[in-house]
C-alpha cells in the first residue's frame, strides 16, 4: 500500500502554524487518509487512487503544484511504508518516488540526522562512526538492540525503510482563521488592503479546498495605542479594581471588530475584500494597524442555478456590494426595505435588511393570473408624502377650525377642512415627544386635520396635527 | 478514380438563400417597430393612454404637489412587486410612506428603500450671522442639493447593478429650481445604463428635466376642488370629505413608445380612493 508524504521546510514558528493549515488541506484535496505526522509534514494513503489521479509519479506531481498554488515549495515522496515516505521527503528535494522494495537502496545516502531523534542517541551513533542510515541499517540487529534497546532496532527498522503502521487519521479542522503580524503599523487602507487581500484568496482557497463557502467574516484589527494606553495606566493606578477595568478596556481599545454578515453564502476573495474595503472607510480604525486577524464561517455553498421562468433579480454578490456602496452614500440605517410596526402610532416602521425572497417558479401564464389574482383592478389609493421631521407650522384657529397655516414652504387660506380625527396610543408608557417620530417608546396624542391650501400651482392638500400636551402644530405631510 | 465538382454560388443569389431560410428581415425594412415590453400602471385609464411604462426607458411622471403623482407611483409599484420582482425607490426627500404603500398593494420586502438627505453638508459660504432667515434659507437649499447629489449617486449605482424590474428616482420635494441642476448627461447616462435592459427608470419630479432623454412624459394635476365636488361627498364623516373621490388627470405629453414619432398631448382622468371611505 503505497504513502505519500509532504514535507514543507520552514523557518519561523509562525510561518510553521500557517503552513501547517495549508497541509493538510493540499492532502485533503486528494486523500481522505491523511496523518498529520508533524508541523512540517502530512502523510497520506494513495492506495486506490490510481484511477482518479493516475500513478503514484503523477499524483507526487500533482501534489507538487498543488502545494505551489498554495504558496508552498513542498518536497513530496512516495513509498511503501509512511516512514520511509516522511524519511525520503525530508531528505530529497522535490519529487521522489521510491519503488517497492527499493527503500532501503534509496534511504540509504540520507544522514542519520533525518531520523529526527534525541541528541544523545545521535552522538552515539557519531561515536560509532555511523553517519547515514546505509552504515545503520548495516549494523548486527542483537548487537544494537543490546546496546540501543528496542529504539536501536526500531531506527534501524526506519533506515532499512521496513517499519510498517497504519496511519493515524487527522480530524480535519473547522476553523477557518488567519493572522498576520504587521512589520511596522500601517496607517492607510490601501497598504492594508493588500494584506486583506492576501488573507482573503487564502481563506478562499482553504474553503475552497473543501467545497465550502461563508457568510460570515469577522475581521479583528490589531491598533498600535502605545502612547494612549501609557496614559491610561498612569492615570488609574491608584484603585486596583480601576485598573483592573482599565486593562479590560485597554485590551478592547487595542482591537477594532469588524464583522461583515452576508445574506447568501459566496466565496469570492475580491467581494469581500471591496466590501471590507467600504466598510473600513465608513468605519475607519482609530489608530494604526499592527495585527489582521480575518476569520471565516463557513457553510454549505448556495445552489447555482435558479429556475427558467423566474424574473430577473439582481445578483446577490451584485447586489451585496451595491448596498454597501449606497451605505457609504447615505448612511447604513437608511437603506433596506420597510417593515411596518404593528402598532398605530403614526409612521411607525423599521428598516430590515434588504434581501429579496427568491421568486416563485411559476410559469408565465401562471404569474400573470397570480397578479391578475391579488391586484384587483380599482382606482388608486391616496397617497401621503411625508416631511420627515414635521414641519413646525403656526396656524391660526377660528370657531375650533384652522383658516390659516404658515409654515415653511406653505402658507395660505385653508380653501377647506375636515376633522378634527383624534390620535392618541401608549398613553401609559411615558410624556410624549415633540416630534421625534422614531421614539418608539413613549405616548402620543393628536388632533389631526386634512386641510387643502391654494398655492401658485392649485391647491394642494396637506395632513396637519396639533399634539394635545404641548399645543403646537406641525405639518405631517401632503396627499399625492 | 472518382472527381468531385463543387459550385459556388454568387454572393447575391448566397444572401437571398440564407434570408429565405432564416426568414430575417432587415431593421430598415420593418413596417412597424417592435413595441417594447411594458408595465402596466395598474389604472386603466392611464394604461388604455399610454400602454404602459416602458423597460428600458426613462419615464418621466410630473406635477405639483397632491397632483396624484404618489398615487400612480405606489400603484405602479404594486403592479412589479406582484410579478416578484425587485424594485428600488431612491428617495431623494425621505418622504415615502410605508403605510400608504402597503395599502395601495406594494410588496415593501420587494422594494429596496433608499433615504437620501439629512446628510451634514458643508457649506462653503459663510454662515451670516446678520441674516439667520437667509442663512436658514441657503443651508436647505443646501442640504436638498445634496439629497439630489445623493439620489443620482444612488440611482447610478443600481442601474448599473441590474436585475430590478423597477427604479425610481422620487424628487417630488425638490423645487424645480434644483431639480433643473441636474445636468443633462446624468439623464443620458441613466437612459443609456437602462437600454436594452429588463429595468424601467422613473423619475418622479415637480416639473420635467430629462428632455429628450425621457422615453414617456405624464403630466399630472388634479382637477379643482369645486363647492359641488365638496357637496357630492358631503354626505361621508366629515374626516373622509375632502379626499374622497379626488379626481386626477393625467396627460401624456411625449411618447416613444408605439409610433416613430412623439405622441403630444393626450388626456385622461381618473378618480382616486381614501383607504378609509370610498
Amino acid at each position: 500500500m503505497p504513502y505519500a508524504a509532504i514535507y514543507v521546510p520552514v523557518q519561523s514558528p509562525q510561518q510553521e502554524a500557517a503552513a501547517h493549515a495549508v497541509l493538510l488541506d493540499c492532502a485533503q484535496a486528494f486523500s481522505p487518509r491523511v496523518e498529520d505526522t508533524a508541523a512540517d509534514t502530512v502523510v497520506l494513503g494513495i492506495a486506490g487512487l490510481e484511477r482518479l489521479f493516475g500513478p503514484p509519479a503523477r499524483l507526487a506531481q500533482d501534489l507538487a503544484r498543488r502545494a505551489l498554488e498554495l504558496g508552498l515549495a513542498a518536497n513530496i515522496a512516495v513509498a511503501a511504508n509512511p516512514d520511509a515516505a516522511v524519511l525520503a521527503a525530508r531528505g530529497f528535494t522535490g519529487v521522489t518516488v521510491i519503488p517497492p522494495g527499493k527503500q532501503a537502496e534509496r534511504l540509504g545516502s540520507l544522514p542519520v540526522d533525518v531520523l529526527q531523534v534525541a541528541p544523545e542517541m545521535l552522538e552515539t551513533l557519531d561515536r560509532w562512526g555511523v553517519r547515514d542510515l546505509r552504515h545503520l541499517a548495516a549494523l548486527p540487529e542483537v548487537a544494537l538492540v543490546e546496546r540501543l534497546g528496542q529504539e536501536g532496532l526500531r531506527l534501524q527498522k526506519l533506515a532499512r525503510g521496513a517499519l510498517e503502521r497504519s496511519l493515524v487519521q487527522a480530524a480535519p479542522p473547522l476553523k477557518f482563521e488567519e493572522t498576520m503580524e504587521l512589520e511596522y503599523p500601517v496607517a492607510l487602507l490601501e497598504p492594508l488592503a493588500f494584506v486583506l487581500g492576501r488573507l482573503l484568496e487564502h481563506l478562499c482557497a482553504l474553503l475552497g479546498a473543501r467545497a465550502l463557502a461563508t457568510n460570515e467574516l469577522r475581521l479583528v484589527l490589531g491598533l498600535d495605542l502605545a502612547d494612549c494606553s501609557e496614559e491610561v495606566s498612569s492615570s488609574s493606578f491608584l484603585v486596583s479594581r480601576e485598573n483592573q477595568a482599565s486593562a479590560e478596556q485597554r485590551e478592547t481599545r487595542n482591537e477594532k471588530r469588524y464583522c461583515l454578515r452576508l445574506p447568501l453564502p459566496m466565496l469570492d476573495s475580491r467581494l469581500f475584500l471591496k466590501l471590507l474595503q467600504l466598510e473600513l472607510r465608513r468605519h475607519p480604525p482609530e489608530a494604526p494597524v499592527v495585527r489582521v486577524t480575518l476569520a471565516a464561517e463557513p457553510v454549505k455553498p448556495r445552489p447555482g442555478q435558479g429556475g427558467l421562468f423566474l424574473p430577473a433579480t439582481p445578483a446577490p454578490d451584485r447586489l451585496e456590494l451595491t448596498l454597501a456602496r449606497l451605505a457609504g452614500i447615505v448612511g447604513a440605517h437608511k437603506i433596506g426595505a420597510a417593515e411596518i410596526l404593528d402598532t398605530h402610532r403614526p409612521d411607525a416602521f423599521q428598516m430590515k435588511r434588504f434581501v429579496p425572497a427568491a421568486p416563485r417558479g411559476l410559469k408565465p401564464l401562471a404569474r400573470a393570473a397570480a397578479v391578475s389574482a391579488r391586484l384587483k383592478p380599482c382606482p388608486p389609493a391616496v397617497a401621503l408624502r411625508r416631511f420627515r421631521p414635521p414641519l413646525a407650522a403656526a396656524v391660526e384657529v377660528r370657531a375650533g377650525e384652522p383658516v390659516r397655516i404658515a409654515a415653511s414652504e406653505i402658507q395660505g387660506e385653508a380653501a377647506s377642512v375636515s376633522g378634527p380625527w383624534r390620535n392618541s396610543g401608549d398613553w401609559w408608557k411615558g410624556k410624549a415627544s415633540r416630534i421625534d417620530t422614531d421614539a418608539h417608546g413613549s405616548n402620543w396624542a393628536r388632533d389631526e386635520w386634512d386641510i387643502a391650501v391654494p398655492g401658485n400651482q392649485g391647491i394642494a392638500l396637506y395632513r396637519i396635527y396639533r399634539e394635545i400636551q404641548s399645543g403646537a402644530w406641525f405639518v405631517d405631510g401632503t396627499y399625492d | 478514380m472518382a472527381s468531385a465538382l463543387r459550385v459556388f454560388p454568387s454572393p447575391a443569389r448566397d444572401r437571398q438563400t440564407l434570408a429565405e431560410i432564416a426568414g430575417v428581415v432587415p431593421a430598415s425594412r420593418l413596417g412597424a417597430r417592435p413595441q417594447p415590453e411594458t408595465i402596466l400602471t395598474g389604472i386603466p385609464q392611464v394604461d388604455g393612454l399610454t400602454g404602459g411604462v416602458p423597460r428600458g426607458g426613462l419615464t418621466e411622471v410630473f406635477g405639483p404637489a397632491s397632483s396624484g403623482r404618489t398615487s400612480l407611483l405606489l400603484s405602479l409599484l404594486a403592479q412589479v412587486t406582484a410579478r416578484e420582482e425587485v424594485c428600488a425607490l431612491v428617495d431623494a426627500s425621505d418622504a415615502f410612506d410605508p403605510h400608504s404603500a402597503a395599502v395601495a398593494g406594494v410588496d415593501l420586502k420587494r422594494v429596496l428603500w433608499v433615504r437620501c438627505g439629512k446628510q451634514v453638508f458643508r457649506s462653503s459660504f459663510p454662515v451670516s450671522r446678520k441674516n439667520p432667515a437667509a442663512a436658514e434659507k441657503r443651508k436647505t437649499r443646501n442640504q436638498k442639493l445634496a439629497s439630489v447629489e445623493q439620489a443620482l449617486r444612488a440611482a447610478d449605482l443600481l442601474l448599473q447593478a441590474g436585475g430590478f424590474g423597477l427604479v425610481v428616482m422620487d424628487l417630488g420635494n425638490i423645487p424645480p429650481v434644483i431639480a433643473r441642476r441636474v445636468p443633462l448627461t446624468s439623464w443620458f447616462r441613466f437612459r443609456r445604463t437602462v437600454e436594452n435592459t429588463d429595468t424601467a427608470l422613473v423619475v418622479v419630479e415637480q416639473e420635467a428635466s430629462a428632455k429628450s432623454c425621457a422615453s414617456l412624459v405624464l403630466k399630472t394635476r388634479h382637477l379643482a376642488i369645486s363647492n359641488e365636488h365638496l357637496a357630492k361627498t358631503g354626505a361621508g364623516p366629515s374626516h373622509a370629505r375632502l379626499l374622497s373621490g379626488l379626481q386626477l388627470e393625467v396627460e401624456v405629453l411625449n411618447s416613444r413608445i408605439l409610433q416613430r414619432k412623439p405622441v403630444r398631448s393626450a388626456t385622461t382622468t381618473f378618480e382616486s380612493r381614501t383607504v378609509w371611505f370610498g
